[in-house]
Protein backbone atom coordinates (compact mmCIF):
# COMPACT_ATOMS: atom_id res chain seq x y z
CA UNK A 1 0.00 0.00 0.00
CA UNK A 2 1.04 3.45 -0.81
CA UNK A 3 2.17 5.96 1.80
CA UNK A 4 1.27 9.31 1.23
CA UNK A 5 3.24 12.60 2.28
CA UNK A 6 1.57 16.01 3.44
CA UNK A 7 2.83 18.64 1.17
CA UNK A 8 2.90 21.15 4.06
CA UNK A 9 4.24 19.90 6.98
CA UNK A 10 6.29 16.53 5.56
CA UNK A 11 3.80 14.34 7.85
CA UNK A 12 3.49 10.68 6.56
CA UNK A 13 0.72 8.45 5.94
CA UNK A 14 1.58 4.94 6.31
CA UNK A 15 -1.42 3.06 5.75
CA UNK A 16 0.07 0.08 7.81
CA UNK A 17 -0.92 2.43 10.85
CA UNK A 18 -3.54 4.24 10.02
CA UNK A 19 -3.85 7.48 11.88
CA UNK A 20 -4.64 7.21 15.78
CA UNK A 21 -5.20 10.80 16.02
CA UNK A 22 -8.32 11.09 13.46
CA UNK A 23 -9.48 7.82 14.34
CA UNK A 24 -8.30 5.83 11.31
CA UNK A 25 -7.66 2.19 11.31
CA UNK A 26 -4.68 0.76 10.64
CA UNK A 27 -4.99 -1.39 6.77
CA UNK A 28 -6.93 2.05 5.83
CA UNK A 29 -5.72 2.99 2.26
CA UNK A 30 -4.97 6.78 1.21
CA UNK A 31 -8.24 6.75 -1.16
CA UNK A 32 -10.36 5.05 1.50
CA UNK A 33 -10.02 7.97 3.93
CA UNK A 34 -12.76 10.13 4.45
CA UNK A 35 -12.95 13.31 1.85
CA UNK A 36 -12.85 15.32 4.77
CA UNK A 37 -9.41 13.61 5.83
CA UNK A 38 -7.06 16.34 7.84
CA UNK A 39 -3.18 16.18 8.41
CA UNK A 40 -3.11 15.21 11.74
CA UNK A 41 -0.03 17.89 11.89
CA UNK A 42 -0.84 20.77 10.17
CA UNK A 43 -5.00 20.50 9.24
CA UNK A 44 -4.50 20.84 5.20
CA UNK A 45 -6.72 18.32 3.11
CA UNK A 46 -6.27 15.24 1.02
CA UNK A 47 -5.36 17.27 -1.90
CA UNK A 48 -2.14 18.58 0.10
CA UNK A 49 -0.70 14.89 -0.32
CA UNK A 50 1.47 13.65 -2.76
CA UNK A 51 2.40 9.91 -2.84
CA UNK A 52 5.74 9.36 -1.70
CA UNK A 53 8.67 8.60 -3.84
CA UNK B 1 11.59 55.27 42.68
CA UNK B 2 13.29 53.32 40.22
CA UNK B 3 10.92 53.58 36.84
CA UNK B 4 13.28 51.18 34.10
CA UNK B 5 11.64 47.88 32.90
CA UNK B 6 8.48 50.25 32.24
CA UNK B 7 5.49 48.59 30.50
CA UNK B 8 4.24 50.18 27.37
CA UNK B 9 0.61 51.17 26.87
CA UNK B 10 -0.34 50.28 23.82
CA UNK B 11 -4.98 50.60 24.58
CA UNK B 12 -6.87 51.16 26.95
CA UNK B 13 -6.70 47.90 27.69
CA UNK B 14 -3.79 46.51 26.44
CA UNK B 15 0.11 46.86 27.37
CA UNK B 16 3.20 45.74 26.08
CA UNK B 17 5.32 43.44 28.44
CA UNK B 18 7.88 42.62 26.73
CA UNK B 19 11.49 42.15 26.50
CA UNK B 20 14.30 43.64 24.57
CA UNK B 21 17.19 41.51 23.29
CA UNK B 22 19.92 43.86 21.98
CA UNK B 23 22.09 40.79 22.10
CA UNK B 24 21.02 37.92 20.04
CA UNK B 25 22.79 38.03 16.07
CA UNK B 26 22.12 34.44 15.56
CA UNK B 27 18.44 33.03 15.74
CA UNK B 28 18.58 29.44 15.47
CA UNK B 29 21.18 30.07 12.23
CA UNK B 30 19.22 32.92 10.85
CA UNK B 31 21.78 36.00 11.77
CA UNK B 32 19.96 38.97 13.64
CA UNK B 33 22.56 41.79 13.10
CA UNK B 34 19.57 44.11 14.61
CA UNK B 35 18.99 41.82 17.59
CA UNK B 36 15.04 41.66 18.37
CA UNK B 37 12.22 41.58 21.02
CA UNK B 38 9.72 39.06 22.79
CA UNK B 39 6.94 40.25 22.68
CA UNK B 40 4.35 39.41 25.63
CA UNK B 41 0.81 41.52 26.29
CA UNK B 42 -1.19 42.11 29.34
CA UNK B 43 -4.67 42.97 28.97
CA UNK B 44 -5.73 44.54 32.01
CA UNK B 45 -9.60 44.09 32.69
CA UNK B 46 -11.50 42.32 35.82
CA UNK B 47 -9.71 39.17 34.39
CA UNK B 48 -6.43 39.96 33.84
CA UNK B 49 -5.05 38.20 30.95
CA UNK B 50 -1.32 37.23 29.78
CA UNK B 51 -0.42 37.00 25.87
CA UNK B 52 2.47 35.10 25.35
CA UNK B 53 5.84 34.97 27.89
CA UNK B 54 9.49 35.32 26.77
CA UNK B 55 12.76 33.39 26.25
CA UNK B 56 13.31 31.80 29.40
CA UNK B 57 16.50 34.03 30.86
CA UNK B 58 14.42 36.94 30.03
CA UNK B 59 11.31 36.51 31.98
CA UNK B 60 13.04 38.71 35.26
CA UNK B 61 12.31 41.90 33.01
CA UNK B 62 8.87 41.09 32.03
CA UNK B 63 7.87 40.64 35.21
CA UNK B 64 8.94 43.86 36.46
CA UNK B 65 7.25 45.34 33.43
CA UNK B 66 4.00 43.29 34.78
CA UNK B 67 4.71 44.32 38.66
CA UNK B 68 4.49 48.02 37.61
CA UNK B 69 0.75 47.55 36.17
CA UNK B 70 -0.53 44.53 38.33
CA UNK B 71 0.23 42.30 40.86
CA UNK B 72 1.59 38.76 39.06
CA UNK B 73 -0.79 37.23 40.78
CA UNK B 74 -3.75 38.96 39.82
CA UNK B 75 -3.53 36.95 36.23
CA UNK B 76 -6.37 34.86 35.89
CA UNK B 77 -5.61 33.39 32.24
CA UNK B 78 -2.04 33.11 30.20
CA UNK B 79 -2.54 32.27 25.90
CA UNK B 80 -0.37 30.59 24.81
CA UNK B 81 -0.53 31.83 20.65
CA UNK B 82 3.02 30.04 19.56
CA UNK B 83 4.88 27.08 21.71
CA UNK B 84 8.45 28.10 19.96
CA UNK B 85 10.53 28.82 23.62
CA UNK B 86 11.21 32.22 22.65
CA UNK B 87 7.65 32.76 23.21
CA UNK B 88 6.87 29.78 26.15
CA UNK B 89 10.22 29.14 27.33
CA UNK B 90 9.19 31.67 30.64
CA UNK B 91 6.00 29.81 31.05
CA UNK B 92 6.56 27.26 33.37
CA UNK B 93 8.36 29.75 35.29
CA UNK B 94 5.29 32.49 34.71
CA UNK B 95 2.81 29.89 35.99
CA UNK B 96 4.18 28.88 39.17
CA UNK B 97 4.40 32.41 40.30
CA UNK B 98 1.23 33.81 38.54
CA UNK B 99 -0.44 30.26 39.20
CA UNK B 100 -3.34 31.04 36.70
CA UNK B 101 -6.49 29.16 36.50
CA UNK B 102 -6.06 28.96 33.24
CA UNK B 103 -3.34 28.43 30.04
CA UNK B 104 -5.30 28.27 26.81
CA UNK B 105 -3.36 26.82 23.75
CA UNK B 106 -4.53 25.57 20.23
CA UNK B 107 -4.90 21.67 20.49
CA UNK B 108 -1.54 21.11 18.63
CA UNK B 109 -0.28 24.00 21.00
CA UNK B 110 -1.31 22.15 24.36
CA UNK B 111 0.17 18.97 22.54
CA UNK B 112 3.68 20.66 21.53
CA UNK B 113 4.08 22.51 25.23
CA UNK B 114 3.44 19.39 26.80
CA UNK B 115 6.15 17.92 24.48
CA UNK B 116 8.65 20.48 25.69
CA UNK B 117 7.97 20.76 29.33
CA UNK B 118 6.93 17.87 30.40
CA UNK B 119 8.55 17.75 33.69
CA UNK B 120 5.83 19.89 34.97
CA UNK B 121 2.51 20.31 35.48
CA UNK B 122 0.73 22.76 33.53
CA UNK B 123 -2.85 23.33 33.39
CA UNK B 124 -3.18 23.60 29.66
CA UNK B 125 -6.53 23.66 28.26
CA UNK B 126 -7.58 23.56 24.52
CA UNK B 127 -9.31 26.26 22.16
CA UNK B 128 -10.12 26.17 18.87
CA UNK B 129 -10.40 28.54 15.96
CA UNK B 130 -13.60 30.44 16.08
CA UNK B 131 -14.23 29.68 20.24
CA UNK B 132 -13.95 33.54 22.27
CA UNK B 133 -12.90 34.13 25.81
CA UNK B 134 -15.11 36.59 27.98
CA UNK B 135 -12.87 39.14 29.71
CA UNK B 136 -15.65 41.44 30.97
CA UNK B 137 -15.39 44.83 29.03
CA UNK B 138 -13.54 42.81 26.11
CA UNK B 139 -13.67 39.64 24.59
CA UNK B 140 -11.03 37.72 22.61
CA UNK B 141 -11.54 35.08 20.08
CA UNK B 142 -9.31 32.14 18.75
CA UNK B 143 -8.28 31.58 15.35
CA UNK B 144 -5.57 28.36 14.59
CA UNK B 145 -3.08 29.23 12.16
CA UNK B 146 -1.51 25.86 11.70
CA UNK B 147 1.95 25.88 10.24
CA UNK B 148 2.48 29.75 10.16
CA UNK B 149 5.18 28.72 11.05
CA UNK B 150 4.32 26.11 13.73
CA UNK B 151 1.40 23.18 13.88
CA UNK B 152 0.46 24.88 17.07
CA UNK B 153 0.51 28.67 15.30
CA UNK B 154 -2.43 30.45 16.83
CA UNK B 155 -4.10 34.13 16.40
CA UNK B 156 -6.18 36.25 19.04
CA UNK B 157 -8.23 39.06 18.15
CA UNK B 158 -10.13 41.61 20.32
CA UNK B 159 -12.97 42.78 18.23
CA UNK B 160 -13.33 45.98 21.02
CA UNK B 161 -10.04 46.81 20.67
CA UNK B 162 -9.51 45.87 16.87
CA UNK B 163 -6.27 44.67 17.62
CA UNK B 164 -4.79 41.31 16.44
CA UNK B 165 -2.31 39.01 18.17
CA UNK B 166 -0.81 37.70 15.65
CA UNK B 167 2.49 35.86 17.49
CA UNK B 168 5.29 34.96 14.79
CA UNK B 169 3.15 36.25 11.77
CA UNK B 170 3.71 40.11 10.70
CA UNK B 171 6.90 40.31 12.87
CA UNK B 172 10.41 40.87 12.51
CA UNK B 173 14.05 40.68 14.75
CA UNK B 174 14.34 44.35 15.52
CA UNK B 175 15.48 46.01 18.42
CA UNK B 176 14.55 49.20 18.75
CA UNK B 177 13.58 51.00 21.97
CA UNK B 178 10.14 52.22 20.14
CA UNK B 179 7.10 50.17 20.51
CA UNK B 180 5.65 51.60 17.30
CA UNK B 181 6.69 50.71 13.91
CA UNK B 182 5.75 53.73 12.43
CA UNK B 183 8.48 55.07 14.75
CA UNK B 184 11.32 53.01 13.64
CA UNK B 185 13.01 53.88 9.84
CA UNK B 186 10.31 52.49 7.14
CA UNK B 187 13.07 51.17 5.15
CA UNK B 188 14.51 48.77 8.49
CA UNK B 189 11.17 47.73 9.31
CA UNK B 190 10.52 46.74 5.61
CA UNK B 191 13.53 45.06 5.19
CA UNK B 192 13.53 43.29 7.96
CA UNK B 193 9.95 42.10 7.58
CA UNK B 194 11.25 40.81 4.65
CA UNK B 195 13.82 39.11 6.02
CA UNK B 196 11.72 37.70 9.01
CA UNK B 197 9.31 36.58 5.79
CA UNK B 198 12.00 34.98 3.78
CA UNK B 199 13.85 33.01 6.57
CA UNK B 200 10.55 31.97 8.14
CA UNK B 201 7.28 31.94 6.63
CA UNK B 202 7.96 31.43 3.11
CA UNK B 203 7.87 27.23 2.91
CA UNK B 204 4.35 28.14 4.16
CA UNK B 205 3.22 30.73 1.30
CA UNK B 206 0.21 28.64 -0.07
CA UNK B 207 -1.09 28.87 3.27
CA UNK B 208 -0.45 32.31 4.38
CA UNK B 209 -2.63 33.17 0.82
CA UNK B 210 -5.19 31.37 2.14
CA UNK B 211 -5.19 33.11 5.33
CA UNK B 212 -5.08 36.53 3.70
CA UNK B 213 -8.02 35.21 2.19
CA UNK B 214 -10.01 34.13 4.97
CA UNK B 215 -9.23 37.92 6.65
CA UNK B 216 -10.11 39.53 4.03
CA UNK B 217 -13.62 37.48 3.25
CA UNK B 218 -14.31 37.59 7.14
CA UNK B 219 -13.93 41.69 6.64
CA UNK B 220 -11.93 41.28 10.41
CA UNK B 221 -11.31 45.21 11.16
CA UNK B 222 -7.58 45.52 12.07
CA UNK B 223 -6.33 48.83 13.63
CA UNK B 224 -3.29 47.11 16.14
CA UNK B 225 -1.37 44.15 14.84
CA UNK B 226 0.39 43.17 18.12
CA UNK B 227 3.31 40.92 16.91
CA UNK B 228 5.64 38.65 18.78
CA UNK B 229 8.97 40.12 17.68
CA UNK B 230 9.66 43.71 16.90
CA UNK B 231 7.74 46.96 16.97
CA UNK B 232 3.80 46.73 16.86
CA UNK B 233 1.82 47.95 13.86
CA UNK B 234 -0.88 50.90 14.74
CA UNK B 235 -0.70 52.68 11.46
CA UNK B 236 -0.61 51.34 7.93
CA UNK B 237 -2.12 48.03 8.34
CA UNK B 238 -3.46 47.46 4.75
CA UNK B 239 0.11 48.20 3.77
CA UNK B 240 1.74 45.31 6.02
CA UNK B 241 -0.87 43.23 4.74
CA UNK B 242 -0.38 44.04 1.25
CA UNK B 243 3.58 42.79 1.68
CA UNK B 244 2.20 40.02 3.30
CA UNK B 245 0.40 38.99 -0.38
CA UNK B 246 3.36 39.79 -2.37
CA UNK B 247 5.82 37.81 -0.52
CA UNK B 248 4.00 34.39 -0.55
CA UNK B 249 2.82 35.33 -4.34
CA UNK B 250 6.48 34.59 -5.14
CA UNK B 251 6.15 37.04 -8.60
CA UNK B 252 8.96 36.35 -10.67
CA UNK B 253 11.23 39.91 -10.94
CA UNK B 254 14.08 40.64 -13.76
CA UNK B 255 16.74 40.19 -10.11
CA UNK B 256 18.59 37.31 -10.48
CA UNK B 257 20.66 36.20 -7.10
CA UNK B 258 24.18 34.68 -7.85
CA UNK B 259 25.92 33.24 -4.79
CA UNK B 260 29.15 31.29 -5.20
CA UNK B 261 32.18 30.91 -3.43
CA UNK B 262 35.92 30.32 -4.67
CA UNK B 263 39.19 29.24 -4.08
CA UNK B 264 41.88 30.73 -6.65
CA UNK B 265 39.47 33.16 -8.12
CA UNK B 266 38.01 31.35 -11.28
CA UNK B 267 34.59 30.42 -9.99
CA UNK B 268 34.58 34.52 -8.65
CA UNK B 269 35.28 35.73 -12.39
CA UNK B 270 32.94 33.26 -14.12
CA UNK B 271 30.38 34.88 -11.71
CA UNK B 272 31.48 38.55 -12.63
CA UNK B 273 30.63 37.64 -16.35
CA UNK B 274 27.43 36.08 -15.54
CA UNK B 275 26.27 39.04 -14.02
CA UNK B 276 27.40 41.31 -17.12
CA UNK B 277 25.64 38.83 -19.29
CA UNK B 278 22.40 39.28 -17.34
CA UNK B 279 22.36 42.90 -17.87
CA UNK B 280 23.29 42.79 -21.21
CA UNK B 281 20.11 40.32 -21.83
CA UNK B 282 17.91 42.72 -19.51
CA UNK B 283 18.07 41.37 -16.32
CA UNK B 284 19.62 42.31 -13.10
CA UNK B 285 22.33 40.65 -10.78
CA UNK B 286 23.25 40.65 -7.27
CA UNK B 287 26.54 39.06 -6.53
CA UNK B 288 27.16 37.05 -3.19
CA UNK B 289 30.06 35.86 -2.48
CA UNK B 290 29.45 33.19 0.47
CA UNK B 291 32.65 33.93 1.91
CA UNK B 292 31.25 36.21 3.35
CA UNK B 293 27.31 36.59 3.04
CA UNK B 294 25.18 35.58 5.43
CA UNK B 295 22.53 32.54 4.54
CA UNK B 296 19.72 34.57 5.79
CA UNK B 297 20.98 37.44 3.56
CA UNK B 298 20.65 35.17 0.56
CA UNK B 299 16.96 34.02 1.50
CA UNK B 300 15.92 37.73 1.50
CA UNK B 301 17.60 38.76 -1.34
CA UNK B 302 15.78 36.07 -3.40
CA UNK B 303 12.46 37.14 -1.98
CA UNK B 304 12.73 40.05 -4.86
CA UNK B 305 14.58 37.72 -7.60
CA UNK B 306 13.21 35.53 -10.35
CA UNK B 307 16.82 33.44 -10.91
CA UNK B 308 19.15 31.37 -8.54
CA UNK B 309 22.55 31.16 -10.16
CA UNK B 310 24.97 29.02 -8.00
CA UNK B 311 28.83 29.08 -8.61
CA UNK B 312 31.03 26.54 -6.56
CA UNK B 313 34.63 24.82 -7.35
CA UNK B 314 35.42 21.65 -6.99
CA UNK B 315 36.86 20.59 -3.62
CA UNK B 316 38.03 17.34 -3.28
CA UNK B 317 35.33 16.03 -5.86
CA UNK B 318 32.39 17.73 -4.09
CA UNK B 319 30.93 21.30 -3.69
CA UNK B 320 32.19 23.26 -1.73
CA UNK B 321 31.13 23.47 1.67
CA UNK B 322 29.97 27.02 1.81
CA UNK B 323 28.12 26.62 -1.07
CA UNK B 324 26.04 23.10 0.59
CA UNK B 325 25.19 25.28 3.52
CA UNK B 326 23.22 27.50 1.44
CA UNK B 327 21.65 25.49 -1.04
CA UNK B 328 20.27 23.03 1.95
CA UNK B 329 18.89 26.19 3.31
CA UNK B 330 17.48 27.48 0.84
CA UNK B 331 15.50 24.20 -0.38
CA UNK B 332 14.32 24.10 2.90
CA UNK B 333 12.55 27.06 2.42
CA UNK B 334 10.77 26.27 -0.68
CA UNK B 335 10.68 29.41 -2.87
CA UNK B 336 9.22 29.20 -6.17
CA UNK B 337 8.78 30.56 -9.51
CA UNK B 338 12.42 30.94 -10.01
CA UNK B 339 15.10 29.97 -13.23
CA UNK B 340 18.51 28.81 -12.09
CA UNK B 341 21.90 27.73 -13.82
CA UNK B 342 25.27 26.18 -12.00
CA UNK B 343 28.74 26.98 -13.02
CA UNK B 344 32.30 26.77 -11.35
CA UNK B 345 35.63 25.60 -11.92
CA UNK B 346 37.85 22.51 -11.09
CA UNK B 347 41.05 21.09 -11.08
CA UNK B 348 40.34 17.28 -11.67
CA UNK B 349 36.70 15.54 -11.41
CA UNK B 350 34.78 19.04 -11.68
CA UNK B 351 31.54 17.20 -9.53
CA UNK B 352 30.47 20.67 -8.32
CA UNK B 353 28.60 21.84 -10.76
CA UNK B 354 26.41 18.49 -11.08
CA UNK B 355 25.52 18.78 -7.72
CA UNK B 356 24.33 22.20 -8.18
CA UNK B 357 22.07 21.35 -10.41
CA UNK B 358 20.77 18.46 -8.44
CA UNK B 359 19.92 20.57 -5.30
CA UNK B 360 18.18 23.30 -7.82
CA UNK B 361 16.14 20.71 -9.58
CA UNK B 362 15.04 19.48 -6.43
CA UNK B 363 14.19 22.58 -5.54
CA UNK B 364 11.70 22.33 -8.33
CA UNK B 365 14.24 25.34 -9.88
CA UNK B 366 13.96 25.66 -13.95
CA UNK B 367 17.78 24.92 -14.60
CA UNK B 368 18.64 26.73 -17.34
CA UNK B 369 22.47 26.33 -18.28
CA UNK B 370 25.54 25.34 -16.81
CA UNK B 371 29.16 25.75 -17.19
CA UNK B 372 32.63 24.09 -16.03
CA UNK B 373 36.02 25.44 -16.58
CA UNK B 374 39.40 23.67 -15.94
CA UNK B 375 41.57 25.77 -13.84
CA UNK B 376 41.06 29.17 -14.80
CA UNK B 377 38.88 30.58 -17.38
CA UNK B 378 40.48 31.47 -20.89
CA UNK B 379 38.14 34.18 -23.13
CA UNK B 380 36.43 31.64 -24.47
CA UNK B 381 34.90 30.37 -21.62
CA UNK B 382 34.13 33.84 -20.40
CA UNK B 383 32.45 34.37 -23.48
CA UNK B 384 30.34 31.17 -23.21
CA UNK B 385 29.58 32.42 -19.58
CA UNK B 386 28.75 36.03 -20.98
CA UNK B 387 26.38 34.81 -23.21
CA UNK B 388 25.37 32.30 -20.76
CA UNK B 389 24.59 35.40 -18.72
CA UNK B 390 22.54 37.01 -21.54
CA UNK B 391 20.53 34.27 -22.35
CA UNK B 392 19.73 34.20 -18.39
CA UNK B 393 18.63 37.93 -18.83
CA UNK B 394 16.09 37.63 -21.53
CA UNK B 395 13.91 34.89 -19.59
CA UNK B 396 14.56 36.75 -16.81
CA UNK B 397 12.69 40.05 -18.76
CA UNK B 398 10.63 37.55 -20.04
CA UNK B 399 8.97 35.75 -16.72
CA UNK B 400 8.95 39.18 -14.76
CA UNK B 401 6.53 40.97 -17.84
FE1 LIG C 1 8.33 30.81 15.92
FE1 LIG D 1 9.18 33.71 17.51
ZN1 LIG E 1 0.64 18.36 7.31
Amino acid sequence: MMKYVCNVCGYVYDPEYGDPDNNIEPGTRFDDLPDDYECPICGVGKEDFSPEE
Amino acid sequence: MSDFFQPVKLTDTVYWVGVIDWDVRDFHGYSTMRGTTYNAYLIVTDRVTLIDTVKESFVPEMMSRISRIVSPEDISCIISNHAEIDHSGGLPRVASMVKPDRILASKMGVRTLREHFNHCELNLEEVKTGDTLDLGTRTLRFMETRMLHWPDSMFTYMPEEKLLFSQDAFGMHLATAERFADLVGPTIVYREMAKYYANILLPYSDLVLKLLDHLEASKMKIDIIANDHGPVFRRDIANVIGWYRQWAEQKPTNLAIIVYDTMWGSTQKMAKVIADGIYKGGGRALIMPMGGSHRSDVATELLHAGALVVGSPTLNNNIFPTMADVLVYLKGLRPKNLIGAAFGSYGWGGEAVAHIRGYLEEMNIDVQSEKRVKYVPDDADLDECYQMGITLGYRLAENSQ
